[in-house]
């Protein structure tokens, strides 16, 4: 019984032990807080500790008795006990359906803290500790805590416009802490801004304009961009080169320094409140990009195929439409996402020319949903709209929107 | 036969790539080149504005005299041309007797036409006229706005006339803070670009290694990125609100501030630090931190495409002479980042220096967060004087011109290709 470890190997398992307690204690309290409701506490002294004698226990039981299973339970057992010297229940949480948030947390977060301590010694020397051993361990534990602070920091905000996009004004004045669902409301109450934004303010027109607005971007863009790409990858022409290095030279123009003279050209053009203005400057902002990526995809294509095809009488024309775009569908896929993500993310133009409520983009409809007037949760309900559409394509093409993203690697 | 089939295609190249020249050339030179030119003219947004009579008054119905008068204000909005050939144009309601003296109108049936030579700039005028109307057309209840009133005029084109004078960079450069405007675009830049920088190079190193879920998180982890700019700030506002928000209340719970944080309302904090008391920019970091926030996905992107491009022998060599993970990243993986991280710092850089849609909705430049381009809108639009903004976007753009040639000096040449 008890094997020998260096003073090093006890405090690096209790170091471990005590941050991963932290972390999982502190996740369960705002999970009650957020989604529970419940009015949790947050001792973190107690979970450094609690956690600290965790790890060290499991360290010393795996030592001895070479069964992780064991060692595991020993220490999630010794870290909620330790947990249960804090005067009060767990987190504050002793009452009816609090009780659960409360023991059924505590086991729960010890059980993942004692997870991760498993993991970060996990296939490592504890006899002979070295700089090897401790910089893995540090390197885990990193990732670890990297791991959770991004799938936070990126989902929560996401999770928070959703969920107030699901509430009604009296429940958000109540209580802004309170981030659970109330599911038993009902379908179509739960769902009620949704339905005065899509009806009274108008979004179900607005969601109608920006798919317009950006398939006709879209089309615009690969219409004009796939002979321009053409002619820079096959075609011989003076201005060749410097127009291929250059085109994206485009892209590092501010979009603010463009707007002010387009604002005062078109409005003098009768441009400016009209789809037409949006539908002249979205093409042109994409325009470089397609080009670029497309003119790299043509070259890539073998050319012998297009003489083929030239040799057999085709014209330059009918090779592009029968040669040239067939093998081309990923690119364009790529192409073609990428601009209609863009036509419909964007806001600047939208926001400058748009004045007239009938021809809104999304983007320019959710602005108008910022007033003082207009509760809070419409304005999410407006967000989660325009952000929703654009989300999905994203997850269901996400290989093509990945390669146009870092060809064109921009959005301004 | 040779050379004439190299000018054909030559002549194909051209008509092919004519087209989406054009369309970027309008859309983009063309209005940096007419930035120029705006920003050493006299121009006001209103000047934009063509004359035009406001709504026609609700008229006077007089059923006892039997008289209606029919009114409209006129107005040369502008403040310096004059507009010459004004004519009015209106449909009026059927059943009215035109009066003898009708000034500048004549009456045919019912089309009003009125006509004036010259407005001198700011001219304005009332127009009344007192028609005579059967009982009848009173019954009728005949709503006299019904028609929309037309208005034409010569005027000469604010952009095109006048003469060339510097105010507006006058006016630019004399406001009060456009130092600090200067110095909140340097921070901004800097740390947003770092921010996402370091935050990519980060998530990189997280996701750059086989494990359940790798897929899902990087996905995930793209989200900011793709998400409309506009969701994403609102979410932000409201998530940082003093009232409402969920991060203020989260912080009095747990007992972490005693007041709510105005997280984009306060320009500076007040921090006391073992009796150390410095002033931090709560609103600028906030945004800077969105910044980070919102782009490290495009970091995270290229940085992660170039780690899984590295060759795996010179780790396992590494291994072998008993390297430790550190000393791996700092003396094998670093190294190769190199070339990537420098070019995305550039790129970001420059994006981040026109960056105006994120302050824009997030602070619309309050509190200590006008960043040049926000400024640019300030005076384009805000302060509705067309030329000073089209100053102020001279001035952004000749920043960033020395940023890209410092760009293309600066890049590393085996990148280019």
């Amino acid at each position: 019984m008890g094997a020998a470890f260096s003073p090093a190997v006890l405090l690096a398992s209790a170091i471990i032990g005590a941050l991963a307690a932290v972390l999982g204690v502190s996740v369960w309290s705002l999970l009650a807080t957020m989604v529970g409701g419940q009015d949790a506490t947050l001792p973190l002294g107690t979970a450094l500790l609690a956690g600290a004698l965790q790890a060290v226990v499991f360290v010393q039981v795996e030592a001895a008795t070479r069964r992780v299973g064991v060692a595991y339970a020993a220490g999630v057992a010794l870290g909620c006990v330790a947990f249960l010297l804090h005067p009060g229940p767990p987190i504050g949480l002793a009452d009816g359906a609090a009780a659960g948030w409360g023991y059924g947390g505590m086991v729960a977060s010890f059980a993942i803290t004692g997870l991760m301590v498993r993991g970060a010694f996990d296939g490592l020397n504890l006899v002979e500790f070295h700089r090897v051993e401790i910089e893995t361990i540090i390197i885990r534990l990193l990732r670890g805590f990297g791991i959770a602070f991004f799938t936070l920091s990126v989902a929560f905000p996401f999770y928070v416009m959703v969920v107030t996009s699901l509430k009604n004004q009296a429940e958000l004045i109540a209580n802004p802490l309170d981030l659970g669902i109330d599911f038993t409301r009902g379908f179509l109450t739960l769902t009620s801004s949704y339905w005065q934004v899509l009806t009274e303010f108008n979004f179900a027109r607005y969601i109608g304009v920006s798919t317009l607005v950006s398939v006709s971007t879209m089309m615009i863009t690969l219409a004009l961009a796939i002979p321009g790409a053409y002619a820079v990858a096959r075609l011989r022409f003076p201005g060749r080169i410097v127009l291929s290095q250059s085109i994206l030279l485009i892209y590092l123009f501010p979009a603010i320094v463009l707007v002010l003279p387009l604002y005062a050209v078109f409005s003098q053009l009768g441009l400016r409140n009209s789809l037409i203005g949006l539908l002249i400057v979205y093409p042109a902002t994409t325009l470089p990009v397609a080009l670029y990526m497309l003119q790299g995809y043509f070259r890539g294509l073998p050319a012998e195929l297009e003489e083929a095809g030239i040799i057999d009488g085709c014209s330059r024309w009918g090779v592009i439409m029968r040669i040239t775009l067939p093998l081309s569908l990923p690119a364009l896929a790529s192409v073609g996402l990428y601009v209609f993500m863009i036509a419909w993310n964007e806001f600047l133009f939208a926001f400058m020319f748009l004045d007239d409520p009938r021809i809104f983009t999304l983007s320019r409809g959710v602005v108008s949903l910022n007033s003082s007037e207009v509760p809070r949760q419409y304005l999410m309900a407006g967000a989660v709209i325009v952000t929703v559409p654009i989300m999905a394509l994203f997850l269901w093409f996400e290989r093509y929107l990945v390669t146009g993203l870092t060809a064109g690697g921009v959005k301004g | 036969m040779k050379a004439s089939l190299k000018a054909q295609e030559q002549r194909l190249a051209y008509l092919m790539l004519l087209p989406p020249l054009l369309i970027v050339a309008a859309v983009v030179i063309f209005p940096v080149v007419a930035n120029f030119w705006i920003s050493f003219k006299p121009v006001g947004l209103a000047d934009l504005r063509t004359p035009t009579p406001s709504v026609r008054e609700p008229g006077n119905l007089d059923p006892a005299a039997g008289t209606v008068e029919v009114r409209y204000r006129l107005a040369n909005r502008s403040g310096k041309l004059v507009i010459g050939d004004v004519v009015l144009r209106d449909t009026l309601a059927p059943g009215l007797t035109a009066p003898a003296d009708t000034g500048p109108c004549a009456v045919a049936e019912e089309d009003l036409t009125c006509r004036w030579d010259d407005w001198a700039p700011r001219y304005s005028e009332r127009l009344t006229l007192v028609f005579a109307a059967q009982p009848a057309f009173f019954e009728a209840g005949i709503d006299l706005e019904e028609s929309e009133p037309e208005m034409t005029g010569n005027a000469e084109n604010p952009m095109l006339s006048g003469g060339f004078t510097l105010d507006n960079y006058r006016r630019v450069l004399a406001q009060r803070d456009f130092v600090q405007v200067l110095g909140v675009t340097v921070v901004y830049t800097v740390f947003g670009t770092l921010g996402a920088l370091i935050l990519g190079l980060f998530a990189a190193l997280l996701l750059n290694q086989e494990f359940r879920g790798r897929t899902l998180l990087r996905g995930l982890f793209l989200f900011p990125y793709v998400s409309p700019v506009i969701a994403v700030a609102f979410t932000w506002v409201f998530f940082l609100d003093p009232f409402s928000g969920v991060l203020n209340a989260l912080g009095i719970h747990y007992g972490i501030t005693e007041t709510p944080l105005n997280f984009l309302g306060t320009e500076s904090l007040t921090i006391d630090l073992f009796g150390l008391e410095f002033g931090f920019p709560l609103a600028l970091a906030t945004v800077i931190a969105f910044e980070a926030w919102r782009y490290f996905p495009l970091a995270f992107l290229f940085i992660l495409a170039r780690l899984q491009a590295l060759p795996s022998d010179l780790y396992e060599a590494a291994s072998m002479d008993g390297a430790t993970p550190l000393q791996k990243f700092r003396f094998i993986t670093l190294p190769q980042l190199v070339g990537i991280l420098s070019i995305l710092f550039m790129l970001r850089f420059i994006w981040t220096f026109n960056k105006f849609d994120d302050i824009f909705l997030m602070t619309g430049g309050a509190a200590g967060t006008r960043t040049l381009t926000v400024n640019v809108y300030e005076q384009g639009f805000a302060l509705l004087n067309l030329g000073a903004g089209a100053a102020a976007a001279v001035i952004t753009f000749g920043m960033l011109a020395v940023f890209m040639v410092l760009y293309f000096i600066g890049m590393p040449k085996e990148e280019v290709s």
